[in-house]
Protein backbone atom coordinates (compact mmCIF):
# COMPACT_ATOMS: atom_id res chain seq x y z
CA UNK A 1 0.00 0.00 0.00
CA UNK A 2 2.93 1.96 0.96
CA UNK A 3 4.61 1.43 -2.48
CA UNK A 4 1.31 2.30 -4.74
CA UNK A 5 1.00 5.75 -2.81
CA UNK A 6 4.88 6.28 -3.68
CA UNK A 7 4.46 4.89 -7.02
CA UNK A 8 1.12 7.70 -7.88
CA UNK A 9 3.07 10.91 -6.76
CA UNK A 10 5.88 9.89 -8.67
CA UNK A 11 4.06 9.03 -11.86
CA UNK A 12 1.72 11.95 -11.41
CA UNK A 13 5.02 14.11 -12.16
CA UNK A 14 6.06 12.17 -14.63
CA UNK A 15 8.47 10.05 -13.34
CA UNK A 16 8.62 6.42 -15.08
CA UNK A 17 7.56 3.93 -12.16
CA UNK A 18 7.62 0.36 -11.84
CA UNK A 19 6.34 -1.78 -8.95
CA UNK A 20 7.16 -5.10 -8.50
CA UNK A 21 5.05 -7.36 -6.39
CA UNK A 22 5.97 -10.94 -5.46
CA UNK A 23 2.55 -12.02 -4.59
CA UNK A 24 -0.53 -12.53 -7.21
CA UNK A 25 -2.44 -9.62 -5.73
CA UNK A 26 -1.36 -6.16 -4.32
CA UNK A 27 -1.84 -4.92 -0.66
CA UNK A 28 0.50 -6.80 1.40
CA UNK A 29 0.22 -6.80 5.27
CA UNK A 30 -3.27 -4.67 3.86
CA UNK A 31 -4.40 -6.91 1.30
CA UNK A 32 -7.54 -9.53 0.86
CA UNK A 33 -7.72 -13.20 -0.04
CA UNK A 34 -10.75 -15.40 -1.28
CA UNK A 35 -11.75 -18.87 0.33
CA UNK A 36 -14.25 -20.88 -0.77
CA UNK A 37 -15.64 -18.20 -2.82
CA UNK A 38 -15.60 -15.85 0.80
CA UNK A 39 -13.31 -12.64 0.62
CA UNK A 40 -11.64 -12.26 3.99
CA UNK A 41 -9.54 -8.28 4.26
CA UNK A 42 -6.01 -9.68 5.53
CA UNK A 43 -5.38 -7.74 8.86
CA UNK A 44 -7.74 -4.80 8.69
CA UNK A 45 -9.89 -4.23 11.56
CA UNK A 46 -10.49 -0.70 10.73
CA UNK A 47 -8.77 2.45 9.31
CA UNK A 48 -7.77 4.47 11.82
CA UNK A 49 -7.18 8.74 11.27
CA UNK A 50 -10.92 8.60 10.38
CA UNK A 51 -12.29 12.41 9.94
CA UNK A 52 -15.10 14.00 9.05
CA UNK A 53 -15.33 16.06 5.52
CA UNK A 54 -13.98 19.20 6.23
CA UNK A 55 -12.06 18.75 9.32
CA UNK A 56 -8.56 19.47 8.14
CA UNK A 57 -4.75 19.46 8.22
CA UNK A 58 -4.74 15.30 9.88
CA UNK A 59 -3.14 12.77 8.14
CA UNK A 60 -6.34 11.37 6.19
CA UNK A 61 -6.94 14.41 4.41
CA UNK A 62 -3.38 15.21 3.26
CA UNK A 63 -3.04 11.61 2.09
CA UNK A 64 -6.13 12.32 0.00
CA UNK A 65 -4.77 15.96 -1.06
CA UNK A 66 -1.39 14.38 -2.01
CA UNK A 67 -2.97 11.40 -3.94
CA UNK A 68 -5.38 13.31 -5.70
CA UNK A 69 -8.08 11.48 -4.45
CA UNK A 70 -11.96 12.46 -3.58
CA UNK A 71 -12.61 11.08 0.20
CA UNK A 72 -15.98 9.44 -1.17
CA UNK A 73 -14.62 7.31 -3.65
CA UNK A 74 -13.02 5.86 0.23
CA UNK A 75 -16.94 5.49 1.09
CA UNK A 76 -15.65 4.88 4.46
CA UNK A 77 -18.26 4.16 7.26
CA UNK A 78 -17.87 5.34 10.74
CA UNK A 79 -17.28 2.93 13.37
CA UNK A 80 -20.55 2.67 16.40
CA UNK A 81 -18.34 2.44 19.43
CA UNK A 82 -15.34 0.65 20.70
CA UNK A 83 -14.46 -0.15 24.15
CA UNK A 84 -10.97 -0.96 26.07
CA UNK A 85 -12.22 -3.78 29.08
CA UNK A 86 -9.60 -4.79 31.52
CA UNK A 87 -10.26 -7.72 33.97
CA UNK A 88 -10.83 -10.66 34.26
CA UNK A 89 -14.54 -10.82 32.17
CA UNK A 90 -13.50 -6.68 31.19
CA UNK A 91 -14.86 -5.19 34.63
CA UNK A 92 -13.53 -1.70 34.09
CA UNK A 93 -14.39 -0.42 30.38
CA UNK A 94 -13.60 2.53 28.85
CA UNK A 95 -15.84 3.70 26.29
CA UNK A 96 -14.95 5.24 23.04
CA UNK A 97 -16.26 6.63 19.65
CA UNK A 98 -15.51 9.00 16.85
CA UNK A 99 -16.36 12.06 19.11
CA UNK A 100 -13.61 12.47 21.34
CA UNK A 101 -15.57 13.75 24.44
CA UNK A 102 -17.11 10.67 24.72
CA UNK A 103 -13.48 8.95 26.03
CA UNK A 104 -12.85 11.99 28.09
CA UNK A 105 -16.03 11.65 30.08
CA UNK A 106 -15.10 7.90 30.44
CA UNK A 107 -12.03 8.76 31.65
CA UNK A 108 -13.37 11.30 34.02
CA UNK A 109 -16.04 8.84 35.18
CA UNK A 110 -14.45 6.01 36.23
CA UNK A 111 -10.66 7.77 36.86
CA UNK A 112 -11.61 10.94 38.64
CA UNK A 113 -8.01 10.88 39.98
CA UNK A 114 -6.86 11.11 36.80
CA UNK A 115 -8.42 13.31 34.47
CA UNK A 116 -6.75 16.14 35.40
CA UNK A 117 -2.97 14.75 34.70
CA UNK A 118 -5.24 12.78 31.34
CA UNK A 119 -6.25 16.38 30.36
CA UNK A 120 -2.19 17.72 30.93
CA UNK A 121 -1.02 14.74 28.37
CA UNK A 122 -3.59 15.87 26.15
CA UNK A 123 -2.02 18.88 25.57
CA UNK A 124 1.18 17.53 25.13
CA UNK A 125 -0.33 15.13 22.31
CA UNK A 126 -1.85 18.00 20.22
CA UNK A 127 1.24 19.90 20.47
CA UNK A 128 3.56 17.63 19.68
CA UNK A 129 5.23 17.69 16.10
CA UNK A 130 5.07 13.53 15.59
CA UNK A 131 5.93 14.25 12.02
CA UNK A 132 8.94 15.46 12.21
CA UNK A 133 11.51 13.30 9.92
CA UNK A 134 14.63 14.09 13.06
CA UNK A 135 12.76 13.67 16.10
CA UNK A 136 14.89 12.63 19.32
CA UNK A 137 13.11 9.21 20.38
CA UNK A 138 11.59 9.54 23.89
CA UNK A 139 9.83 7.01 26.47
CA UNK A 140 6.41 7.14 26.19
CA UNK A 141 5.81 4.94 29.24
CA UNK A 142 8.00 7.77 31.29
CA UNK A 143 6.03 10.51 29.51
CA UNK A 144 2.53 9.53 30.16
CA UNK A 145 3.45 8.39 33.80
CA UNK A 146 4.30 12.32 34.58
CA UNK A 147 0.60 13.06 33.89
CA UNK A 148 -1.00 9.31 34.74
CA UNK A 149 0.00 8.06 38.26
CA UNK A 150 -2.52 4.87 38.46
CA UNK A 151 -0.66 2.48 36.32
CA UNK A 152 -4.48 0.69 35.20
CA UNK A 153 -5.12 3.73 33.19
CA UNK A 154 -2.04 3.68 32.19
CA UNK A 155 -2.23 0.18 30.61
CA UNK A 156 -5.55 1.12 29.34
CA UNK A 157 -4.47 3.86 27.19
CA UNK A 158 -1.42 1.72 26.13
CA UNK A 159 -2.88 -1.64 24.81
CA UNK A 160 -5.23 -0.37 21.80
CA UNK A 161 -1.92 2.03 20.39
CA UNK A 162 0.44 -1.02 21.03
CA UNK A 163 -2.01 -3.38 19.50
CA UNK A 164 -2.57 -1.35 16.45
CA UNK A 165 1.04 -0.64 15.46
CA UNK A 166 3.97 -1.02 18.13
CA UNK A 167 6.39 -3.25 16.78
CA UNK A 168 8.07 -2.57 20.46
CA UNK A 169 7.66 -4.21 23.37
CA UNK A 170 6.59 -3.10 27.00
CA UNK A 171 7.10 0.61 25.67
CA UNK A 172 6.78 2.85 22.56
CA UNK A 173 8.86 6.03 21.47
CA UNK A 174 6.72 8.57 22.27
CA UNK A 175 6.34 10.06 18.44
CA UNK A 176 4.62 6.66 17.51
CA UNK A 177 2.55 7.11 20.80
CA UNK A 178 1.27 10.50 20.02
CA UNK A 179 0.69 9.08 16.14
CA UNK A 180 -1.07 6.26 17.21
CA UNK A 181 -2.84 8.29 20.08
CA UNK A 182 -4.26 10.88 17.27
CA UNK A 183 -4.53 7.98 15.10
CA UNK A 184 -7.08 6.45 17.02
CA UNK A 185 -8.83 8.15 19.70
CA UNK A 186 -8.80 12.42 18.83
CA UNK A 187 -9.44 10.63 15.16
CA UNK A 188 -11.31 7.59 14.59
CA UNK A 189 -12.02 4.34 12.89
CA UNK A 190 -14.06 3.44 9.68
CA UNK A 191 -14.03 0.90 6.88
CA UNK A 192 -15.72 0.90 3.24
CA UNK A 193 -18.39 -1.50 3.65
CA UNK A 194 -16.63 -4.13 1.11
CA UNK A 195 -13.46 -3.40 3.23
CA UNK A 196 -9.70 -2.62 2.30
CA UNK A 197 -10.50 -3.88 -0.96
CA UNK A 198 -12.38 -0.80 -1.83
CA UNK A 199 -9.37 1.40 -0.54
CA UNK A 200 -7.12 -0.70 -2.74
CA UNK A 201 -8.98 -0.31 -5.85
CA UNK A 202 -9.13 3.56 -5.83
CA UNK A 203 -5.03 2.96 -5.55
CA UNK A 204 -4.44 0.48 -8.31
CA UNK A 205 -6.87 2.53 -10.50
CA UNK A 206 -5.09 5.89 -9.73
CA UNK A 207 -1.84 4.13 -10.21
CA UNK A 208 -2.96 2.97 -13.59
CA UNK A 209 -4.45 6.44 -14.89
CA UNK A 210 -0.78 8.36 -13.96
CA UNK A 211 0.99 5.71 -16.18
CA UNK A 212 2.52 3.83 -13.44
CA UNK A 213 3.35 -0.02 -14.63
CA UNK A 214 3.07 -3.27 -12.39
CA UNK A 215 4.66 -6.21 -12.53
CA UNK A 216 2.78 -9.00 -10.02
CA UNK A 217 4.45 -12.30 -8.96
CA UNK A 218 7.75 -11.13 -9.90
CA UNK A 219 9.98 -10.17 -6.50
CA UNK A 220 12.66 -8.64 -6.22
CA UNK A 221 15.44 -11.02 -5.66
CA UNK A 222 18.18 -8.89 -4.59
CA UNK A 223 19.86 -5.47 -5.26
CA UNK A 224 23.41 -5.30 -7.11
CA UNK A 225 25.20 -2.82 -4.70
CA UNK A 226 27.98 -0.69 -6.86
CA UNK A 227 29.90 1.92 -5.50
CA UNK A 228 27.41 2.99 -2.83
CA UNK A 229 24.08 2.44 -4.82
CA UNK A 230 21.74 -0.08 -6.45
CA UNK A 231 23.24 -0.63 -9.78
CA UNK A 232 20.13 -3.05 -10.57
CA UNK A 233 17.12 -4.80 -9.18
CA UNK A 234 17.72 -8.80 -10.04
CA UNK A 235 14.30 -9.96 -9.91
CA UNK A 236 12.52 -13.95 -9.50
CA UNK A 237 12.60 -14.37 -12.63
CA UNK A 238 16.48 -13.64 -13.48
CA UNK A 239 16.30 -10.97 -15.09
CA UNK A 240 17.62 -7.36 -14.23
CA UNK A 241 15.99 -3.90 -14.29
CA UNK A 242 18.00 -0.25 -13.85
CA UNK A 243 16.50 2.76 -11.88
CA UNK A 244 17.99 5.73 -10.79
CA UNK A 245 16.01 5.46 -7.66
CA UNK A 246 14.77 2.79 -5.88
CA UNK A 247 12.04 2.65 -3.02
CA UNK A 248 11.49 -0.69 -1.23
CA UNK A 249 8.35 -1.47 0.65
CA UNK A 250 9.14 -4.71 1.90
CA UNK A 251 10.78 -3.99 5.38
CA UNK A 252 13.81 -2.32 6.96
CA UNK A 253 15.99 -5.87 7.79
CA UNK A 254 13.95 -7.38 4.61
CA UNK A 255 15.45 -4.74 2.37
CA UNK A 256 18.99 -5.00 4.18
CA UNK A 257 18.96 -8.53 3.37
CA UNK A 258 18.21 -8.30 -0.55
CA UNK A 259 21.35 -5.77 -0.47
CA UNK A 260 23.72 -8.55 0.52
CA UNK A 261 25.81 -9.91 -2.16
CA UNK A 262 26.83 -12.95 0.20
CA UNK A 263 24.43 -15.19 1.95
CA UNK A 264 23.29 -13.16 5.24
CA UNK A 265 23.88 -14.64 8.34
CA UNK A 266 20.03 -14.40 10.40
CA UNK A 267 21.79 -13.51 13.73
CA UNK A 268 23.55 -9.93 12.07
CA UNK A 269 20.15 -8.55 11.67
CA UNK A 270 18.53 -10.19 14.47
CA UNK A 271 18.32 -6.33 16.97
CA UNK A 272 16.23 -5.33 14.08
CA UNK A 273 13.70 -8.19 13.55
CA UNK A 274 10.62 -7.31 15.40
CA UNK A 275 9.81 -10.02 17.67
CA UNK A 276 5.71 -9.38 18.13
CA UNK A 277 3.76 -11.58 15.89
CA UNK A 278 -0.03 -12.43 15.66
CA UNK A 279 -2.52 -14.89 15.27
CA UNK A 280 -6.27 -14.45 14.38
CA UNK A 281 -9.02 -16.32 14.25
CA UNK A 282 -12.18 -15.54 11.71
CA UNK A 283 -15.50 -16.47 12.47
CA UNK A 284 -18.04 -16.25 9.68
CA UNK A 285 -21.75 -16.39 11.32
CA UNK A 286 -25.22 -17.14 9.67
CA UNK A 287 -26.65 -13.97 11.35
CA UNK A 288 -25.13 -10.25 12.32
CA UNK A 289 -23.08 -10.44 15.71
CA UNK A 290 -26.05 -8.28 16.86
CA UNK A 291 -28.75 -10.88 16.02
CA UNK A 292 -26.46 -13.50 18.37
CA UNK A 293 -26.86 -11.48 21.42
CA UNK A 294 -23.14 -9.65 20.99
CA UNK A 295 -24.35 -6.04 20.55
CA UNK A 296 -22.46 -3.43 18.28
CA UNK A 297 -19.51 -2.33 19.64
CA UNK A 298 -17.27 -2.05 17.04
CA UNK A 299 -14.22 -3.27 18.42
CA UNK A 300 -13.18 -4.66 22.01
CA UNK A 301 -9.02 -4.51 23.58
CA UNK A 302 -9.09 -6.61 26.43
CA UNK A 303 -6.47 -7.66 28.90
CA UNK A 304 -7.56 -10.19 32.34
CA UNK A 305 -4.32 -9.81 34.35
CA UNK A 306 -3.23 -6.83 36.90
CA UNK A 307 -0.57 -5.60 34.56
CA UNK A 308 -0.89 -5.60 30.80
CA UNK A 309 2.28 -7.06 28.80
CA UNK A 310 2.92 -5.94 25.45
CA UNK A 311 5.38 -8.66 24.76
CA UNK A 312 6.82 -12.03 22.73
CA UNK A 313 4.91 -14.48 24.69
CA UNK A 314 6.78 -18.04 25.65
CA UNK A 315 3.74 -19.51 24.54
CA UNK A 316 2.75 -19.71 20.85
CA UNK A 317 -0.14 -17.73 21.63
CA UNK A 318 -0.76 -15.45 24.82
CA UNK A 319 -4.51 -15.47 25.78
CA UNK A 320 -4.51 -12.92 28.42
CA UNK A 321 -5.30 -9.76 26.13
CA UNK A 322 -6.16 -9.40 22.56
CA UNK A 323 -8.45 -7.71 20.27
CA UNK A 324 -11.73 -8.41 19.23
CA UNK A 325 -13.34 -6.71 15.99
CA UNK A 326 -16.93 -7.43 14.61
CA UNK A 327 -16.42 -5.55 11.18
CA UNK A 328 -20.39 -5.56 11.01
CA UNK A 329 -20.83 -2.78 13.69
CA UNK A 330 -20.01 -0.14 11.72
CA UNK A 331 -22.73 2.49 10.81
CA UNK A 332 -23.10 1.65 6.79
CA UNK A 333 -26.07 3.64 5.04
CA UNK A 334 -29.40 2.69 5.28
CA UNK A 335 -30.31 -0.59 3.93
CA UNK A 336 -26.49 -1.63 3.42
CA UNK A 337 -24.96 -4.69 5.74
CA UNK A 338 -22.61 -7.18 5.45
CA UNK A 339 -24.16 -10.35 4.18
CA UNK A 340 -22.86 -12.20 6.82
CA UNK A 341 -21.50 -11.86 10.45
CA UNK A 342 -17.81 -11.68 11.27
CA UNK A 343 -16.24 -12.42 14.64
CA UNK A 344 -12.15 -11.33 14.56
CA UNK A 345 -10.09 -12.29 17.64
CA UNK A 346 -6.35 -10.85 17.69
CA UNK A 347 -3.87 -12.06 20.01
CA UNK A 348 -0.28 -11.78 20.53
CA UNK A 349 1.75 -14.91 19.52
CA UNK A 350 5.71 -15.90 19.13
CA UNK A 351 6.81 -16.76 15.74
CA UNK A 352 9.64 -19.04 16.76
CA UNK A 353 7.04 -21.54 17.93
CA UNK A 354 5.17 -21.70 14.83
CA UNK A 355 7.51 -21.69 11.82
CA UNK A 356 9.30 -24.92 12.39
CA UNK A 357 6.72 -27.04 12.93
CA UNK A 358 5.41 -30.47 10.84
CA UNK A 359 2.29 -29.43 8.67
CA UNK A 360 -0.15 -31.90 10.82
CA UNK A 361 1.23 -30.82 14.15
CA UNK A 362 1.09 -27.02 12.54
CA UNK A 363 -2.38 -27.52 11.58
CA UNK A 364 -3.74 -29.44 14.83
CA UNK A 365 -2.24 -26.37 16.83
CA UNK A 366 -3.84 -23.93 14.72
CA UNK A 367 -7.70 -25.95 15.57
CA UNK A 368 -6.83 -25.65 19.43
CA UNK A 369 -5.71 -22.50 19.65
CA UNK A 370 -8.24 -21.52 17.76
CA UNK A 371 -10.95 -22.94 20.04
CA UNK A 372 -8.99 -21.31 23.15
CA UNK A 373 -8.45 -18.23 20.98
CA UNK A 374 -12.35 -17.42 20.59
CA UNK A 375 -13.38 -18.82 24.15
CA UNK A 376 -11.35 -16.36 26.07
CA UNK A 377 -12.69 -13.99 24.14
CA UNK A 378 -15.78 -13.91 24.64
CA UNK A 379 -14.92 -13.65 28.07
CA UNK A 380 -15.76 -9.96 27.24
CA UNK A 381 -18.63 -10.21 25.30
CA UNK A 382 -22.09 -10.41 27.01
CA UNK A 383 -22.87 -14.18 27.40
CA UNK A 384 -25.18 -16.17 24.73
CA UNK A 385 -28.47 -17.66 25.34
CA UNK A 386 -27.28 -20.72 25.00
CA UNK A 387 -23.67 -22.53 25.07
CA UNK A 388 -23.29 -24.21 21.14
CA UNK A 389 -25.09 -20.80 20.04
CA UNK A 390 -21.87 -19.58 18.38
CA UNK A 391 -20.61 -23.14 16.95
CA UNK A 392 -24.39 -23.40 15.62
CA UNK A 393 -23.92 -19.60 14.14
CA UNK A 394 -20.50 -20.48 12.13
CA UNK A 395 -20.33 -21.44 8.82
CA UNK A 396 -16.64 -21.02 8.51
CA UNK A 397 -13.69 -19.96 9.96
CA UNK A 398 -10.09 -19.24 8.93
CA UNK A 399 -6.90 -18.08 10.79
CA UNK A 400 -3.56 -16.99 10.50
CA UNK A 401 -0.49 -17.70 12.40
CA UNK A 402 3.44 -15.71 12.81
CA UNK A 403 4.12 -18.45 9.80
CA UNK A 404 1.06 -17.12 7.63
CA UNK A 405 2.55 -13.54 7.40
CA UNK A 406 5.62 -14.91 6.38
CA UNK A 407 4.90 -16.56 3.99
CA UNK A 408 2.36 -14.18 1.93
CA UNK A 409 4.08 -10.74 2.94
CA UNK A 410 7.55 -12.05 3.48
CA UNK A 411 8.43 -9.94 6.74
CA UNK A 412 10.84 -11.74 8.85
CA UNK A 413 9.29 -13.26 11.72
CA UNK A 414 5.75 -12.88 10.98
CA UNK A 415 6.52 -9.64 12.23
CA UNK A 416 3.34 -6.92 10.96
CA UNK A 417 4.52 -3.88 12.42
CA UNK A 418 7.81 -4.46 11.45
CA UNK A 419 11.27 -3.67 13.09
CA UNK A 420 11.49 -2.05 16.35
CA UNK A 421 13.92 0.42 14.94
CA UNK A 422 12.45 2.93 12.95
CA UNK A 423 14.07 4.69 9.95
CA UNK A 424 12.57 7.82 9.92
CA UNK A 425 14.28 9.49 6.72
CA UNK A 426 14.03 5.68 5.12
CA UNK A 427 17.91 6.08 4.22
CA UNK A 428 19.62 2.55 3.63
CA UNK A 429 23.71 2.06 3.64
CA UNK A 430 22.74 2.56 -0.95
CA UNK A 431 22.43 6.33 -1.51
CA UNK A 432 19.73 5.94 -3.86
CA UNK A 433 17.44 2.67 -2.11
CA UNK A 434 14.74 4.21 0.44
CA UNK A 435 12.41 2.57 2.65
CA UNK A 436 8.41 2.91 2.83
CA UNK A 437 6.22 1.20 4.52
CA UNK A 438 5.75 0.30 8.47
CA UNK A 439 9.93 0.54 9.13
CA UNK A 440 9.55 4.92 7.89
CA UNK A 441 7.56 4.87 11.07
CA UNK A 442 4.25 6.00 10.04
CA UNK A 443 1.33 3.66 11.53
CA UNK A 444 -1.66 2.01 10.11
CA UNK A 445 -3.24 2.21 6.61
CA UNK A 446 -3.21 6.10 6.20
CA UNK A 447 0.16 6.19 7.79
CA UNK A 448 1.43 3.50 5.29
CA UNK A 449 0.29 5.53 2.54
CA UNK A 450 1.67 8.63 3.89
CA UNK A 451 4.84 6.68 4.51
CA UNK A 452 4.88 6.44 0.57
CA UNK A 453 3.96 9.82 0.13
CA UNK A 454 6.99 11.23 2.17
CA UNK A 455 9.77 9.14 0.78
CA UNK A 456 8.59 9.58 -3.06
CA UNK A 457 8.73 13.75 -2.11
CA UNK A 458 11.21 14.26 0.25
CA UNK A 459 14.18 11.82 -1.80
CA UNK A 460 12.80 11.54 -5.59
CA UNK A 461 10.83 14.93 -6.28
CA UNK A 462 11.84 17.54 -3.66
CA UNK A 463 13.94 20.08 -6.02
CA UNK A 464 14.68 17.44 -8.18
CA UNK B 1 -0.64 35.82 -19.85
CA UNK B 2 -2.68 38.40 -18.20
CA UNK B 3 -1.95 39.08 -14.83
CA UNK B 4 -5.79 37.83 -14.26
CA UNK B 5 -4.75 34.66 -16.50
CA UNK B 6 -1.76 33.59 -14.23
CA UNK B 7 -4.20 34.12 -11.13
CA UNK B 8 -6.70 31.61 -12.36
CA UNK B 9 -3.73 29.17 -13.34
CA UNK B 10 -2.62 29.03 -9.97
CA UNK B 11 -6.49 29.01 -8.65
CA UNK B 12 -7.17 26.10 -10.77
CA UNK B 13 -3.79 24.22 -9.38
CA UNK B 14 -5.08 24.87 -6.11
CA UNK B 15 -8.60 23.39 -6.62
CA UNK B 16 -7.20 19.98 -8.23
CA UNK B 17 -4.87 19.58 -4.77
CA UNK B 18 -7.41 20.78 -2.55
CA UNK B 19 -10.67 20.47 -3.88
CA UNK B 20 -12.08 20.79 -0.32
CA UNK B 21 -10.99 24.09 -0.47
CA UNK B 22 -13.31 27.01 -0.82
CA UNK B 23 -11.50 29.14 -3.93
CA UNK B 24 -14.19 31.00 -5.40
CA UNK B 25 -13.59 34.65 -3.13
CA UNK B 26 -9.64 34.20 -2.50
CA UNK B 27 -8.42 38.26 -2.06
CA UNK B 28 -5.26 38.67 -4.32
CA UNK B 29 -3.55 40.71 -1.65
CA UNK B 30 -3.86 38.77 1.31
CA UNK B 31 -2.01 35.15 2.02
CA UNK B 32 -3.33 32.37 0.82
CA UNK B 33 -2.36 30.42 3.50
CA UNK B 34 -4.57 32.32 5.81
CA UNK B 35 -7.54 31.91 3.62
CA UNK B 36 -7.13 28.26 3.55
CA UNK B 37 -5.47 25.62 5.01
CA UNK B 38 -2.27 24.88 2.76
CA UNK B 39 0.02 23.38 4.28
CA UNK B 40 4.29 22.52 3.04
CA UNK B 41 3.33 19.33 1.19
CA UNK B 42 0.21 21.97 -0.72
CA UNK B 43 2.80 24.70 -1.74
CA UNK B 44 5.62 22.06 -2.66
CA UNK B 45 2.81 20.71 -4.64
CA UNK B 46 1.65 24.07 -6.88
CA UNK B 47 5.54 24.44 -7.86
CA UNK B 48 5.53 20.57 -9.05
CA UNK B 49 1.57 21.25 -10.77
CA UNK B 50 3.17 24.56 -12.56
CA UNK B 51 6.52 22.32 -13.74
CA UNK B 52 4.14 19.57 -14.94
CA UNK B 53 1.72 21.67 -16.54
CA UNK B 54 4.11 24.62 -18.01
CA UNK B 55 7.66 23.32 -17.34
CA UNK B 56 8.31 26.48 -14.98
CA UNK B 57 10.72 26.18 -12.24
CA UNK B 58 10.37 27.89 -9.04
CA UNK B 59 13.58 27.32 -7.08
CA UNK B 60 13.50 26.75 -3.19
CA UNK B 61 14.31 30.20 -1.95
CA UNK B 62 11.64 31.39 -4.15
CA UNK B 63 8.76 29.80 -2.84
CA UNK B 64 8.08 32.95 -1.01
CA UNK B 65 6.80 34.85 -4.18
CA UNK B 66 4.40 32.20 -4.23
CA UNK B 67 2.56 33.79 -0.96
CA UNK B 68 -1.08 35.69 -2.49
CA UNK B 69 -2.48 35.85 -5.88
CA UNK B 70 -1.06 39.14 -6.61
CA UNK B 71 3.02 38.13 -6.14
CA UNK B 72 1.96 35.29 -7.96
CA UNK B 73 1.49 37.48 -10.83
CA UNK B 74 3.96 39.39 -10.64
CA UNK B 75 6.39 36.53 -10.13
CA UNK B 76 5.37 34.31 -12.74
CA UNK B 77 4.61 36.94 -15.39
CA UNK B 78 7.90 36.90 -16.74
CA UNK B 79 8.22 33.45 -16.85
CA UNK B 80 5.48 32.73 -18.60
CA UNK B 81 6.31 35.39 -20.91
CA UNK B 82 9.98 33.69 -21.41
CA UNK B 83 7.95 31.14 -22.98
CA UNK B 84 5.82 32.95 -24.80
CA UNK B 85 3.16 32.59 -22.95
Amino acid sequence: MSGLAAGIRLAHFGKRVCIFERHNAVGGLNGFYSIAGRKYDVGLHAMTNFVRAGVKGTPLGKLLRQLRIDRDEFALCEQKRSRIAFGPRGETSLAFTNEFAIFESEIAAKFPAQIDGFRRLLAVVKSFDEVSLDAKPVSARQVVRQHISDPLLEDMLFCPLMYYGSAQEHDMEFGQFVIMFKALFLEGFARPLDGVRVILRVLVEKYRATGGARRMKCGVKRIVAREGRAAALVLDDGSEVTADHVISSVGGPETEQLMQVEPVVPNGLSAKIGRLSYVETITVLNRQPAELGWGDDTIIFFNDSPRFAYERPDAQVDLRSGVICLPNNFAYPEGQRLPEGLFRCTCLANYDRWAQLPEAVYQADKKRWYDAITAGAQRFLPVLPKADALQTATVATDMFTPRTITRFTGHLAGAIYGSPIKNRQGRTELANVYLCGTDQGFLGIVGAMLSGISMANYHVLNGK
Amino acid sequence: MTNDEIKKVVIDIISDIAPDEDTSNLKPDVRLREQMQLDSMDFLDIVMELRKRYGIEVPEAEYIKLATLDSCAEYLGPKFAALGK
